[in-house]
């Protein structure tokens, strides 16, 4: 088993309010076999030893799945290897001697709470104001008795695929939440049980993202290359078409005279 | 009540999409006026007579002339207001900036499209005053375009000024010409890439037969 040291600069910030600044750690035995986040549970159990606050991370299943985790390290959302959450991303890919730079993402939208963690609230807003069908719950619905042909349900499948991690805004330069927003009425838009609601949706949802203070898009194309779940940006351009669409189509409901 | 057409357009507008698609619009009508464009300049090849009777031409229909300018001073407005809005909230969605940022897969005209767009605003206030007012053209004749072209491109740094702009004009061609079907809505596996190689050529070949003016003039090929 290979064994080697890293030096990591981590952004520490105690609240909201505190300006913050990097740290600097030595780890003297890392094993490539451990991932990021076990890495660092073992910086912070040192901290804990002697007493020190530990290093504040978002995780949860640490199986790639739920988009709990993630921050940027030197410069690249979720680390430097492709579709993997920071979970997922195992020491092997780093080399003995390296300085690596911890930062939360960084956006308006997504306050720093602690060290690396933010608050991604903004996402359960965008989601609220119309990532969602509205459908009668009771008894089960019969199977297949909406059908959904193969090809929309494989592309469907493709943008729900989007964990919400927020790797997206923190990449993109302008700290757009294109991709997300996209994904996510892509998910529904794409499916017939989306379609009653689908113009609504993306009014509503594209509104939301606009009143959290996300930036625009500029077809850089870094988003999709740090997706963990690797989501191209062509949701990004069915959101636009869905949303000029809506936008132009929209038209009153006719009240039904005396 | 109703919503009015007007309240419709603005609430479409406060949106970056919306503000997106504005750029895209007008960015296609300014790309179409530089293949007008360049379809007349071109004539300097078949000498200094044609190219003049076709700027006489130009001032002898006032409608064309002036409806062609009047078009692309709202679409350039057009397409400044909307980057500036843009840019400005920009600024507010990120604070806080990285101590460390790597570019992952954005190719270098996406990134540098303010800087370009800024750097093509600035040389066109400039080539307006070059060769339409002659404001900074040390031998101007208003009546004689083709001795205002060839007597300035002989100079070898306007020359090479010119041929650096239009390197600059194909950088923001290449990312635009392919990024308006993002913002329109059109993307597709099949075509996204096929529209990227297309933008490529057409902002290169462009940009080329554009920058072929001041160096064939340069290199007394037209004289």
């Amino acid at each position: 088993m290979r064994t080697f040291s890293l030096t990591l600069h981590v952004w520490r910030q105690k609240n909201t309010k505190d300006p913050g600044g990097f740290v600097a750690y030595k780890v003297p035995e890392v094993s490539e076999h451990m991932s990021f986040l076990e890495m660092l549970d073992v910086v912070n159990e040192g901290l804990i030893v002697k007493g020190d606050d530990p290093i504040a991370f978002d995780h949860d299943c640490r199986e790639g799945i739920c988009g709990t985790c993630g921050f940027m390290i030197n410069g690249d959302a979720h680390g430097p290897h492709r579709g993997t959450t920071v979970c997922q991303l195992h020491m092997r890919h780093f080399q003995d001697g390296e300085e690596l730079w911890l930062e939360p993402w960084r956006a308006a939208a997504f306050p720093v709470m602690k060290d690396l963690v933010v608050d991604r609230g903004a996402f359960d807003r965008i989601i609220a104001a119309g990532g969602f069908i509205s459908a009668p719950t009771g008894s089960a619905p019969d199977g297949n008795a909406i059908l959904v042909p193969k090809p929309a349900s494989d592309r469907a499948m493709d943008a729900a695929a989007c964990i919400g991690c927020g790797a997206c805004v923190a990449m993109c330069p302008n700290s757009a939440a294109a991709l997300f927003t996209g994904a996510k009425i892509a998910h529904l838009n794409l499916l017939p049980q989306g379609q009653p609601e689908a113009a609504a949706r993306v009014v509503a949802m594209v509104g939301q993202m606009e009143t959290e203070g996300f930036g625009h898009c500029t077809s850089t194309g870094q988003c999709e290359a740090v997706c963990p779940k690797e989501i191209p940006i062509e949701v990004i351009a069915r959101m636009n078409w869905d949303f000029i669409k809506a936008s132009a189509d929209k038209r009153e409901a006719k009240s039904r005279g005396d | 009540m109703s919503a009015t057409t007007a309240d419709r357009i603005s609430s479409f507008y406060q949106t970056s999409i919306g503000k997106k698609v504005v750029m895209a619009a007008t960015g296609v009508i300014l790309f179409g006026f530089l293949v007008g464009h360049l379809l007349g300049n071109v004539q300097i090849f078949a000498g200094a007579d044609k190219f003049n009777a076709y700027a006489e031409f130009l001032h002898n229909t006032p409608s064309l002339l002036w409806g062609t300018r009047i078009v692309l001073l709202l679409s350039l407005f057009g397409h400044v207001t909307a980057v500036v809005q843009l840019y400005r909230a920009r600024a507010e969605a990120r604070p806080v900036q990285y101590k460390v940022k790597r570019n992952r897969g954005a190719t270098l005209a996406s990134r540098l499209m303010l800087v370009s767009g800024v750097a093509v605003f600035a040389f066109i206030i400039f080539h307006l005053l070059h060769f339409t007012t002659g404001t900074v053209h040390g031998d101007f004749k208003p009546d004689d375009p083709a001795h205002n072209l060839i007597s300035a491109f002989t100079i070898p740094t306007v020359a090479l000024a010119y041929v650096v702009a239009m390197g600059l004009v194909a950088m923001h061609l290449y990312h635009g010409l392919w990024s308006f079907t993002q913002s329109l809505g059109v993307s597709h596996p099949r075509y996204t890439g096929r529209i990227k190689a297309s933008a490529m050529l057409v902002s290169v070949a462009l940009c080329a037969a554009f920058a072929s003016i001041p160096i064939l003039i340069l290199a007394h090929y037209v004289k």
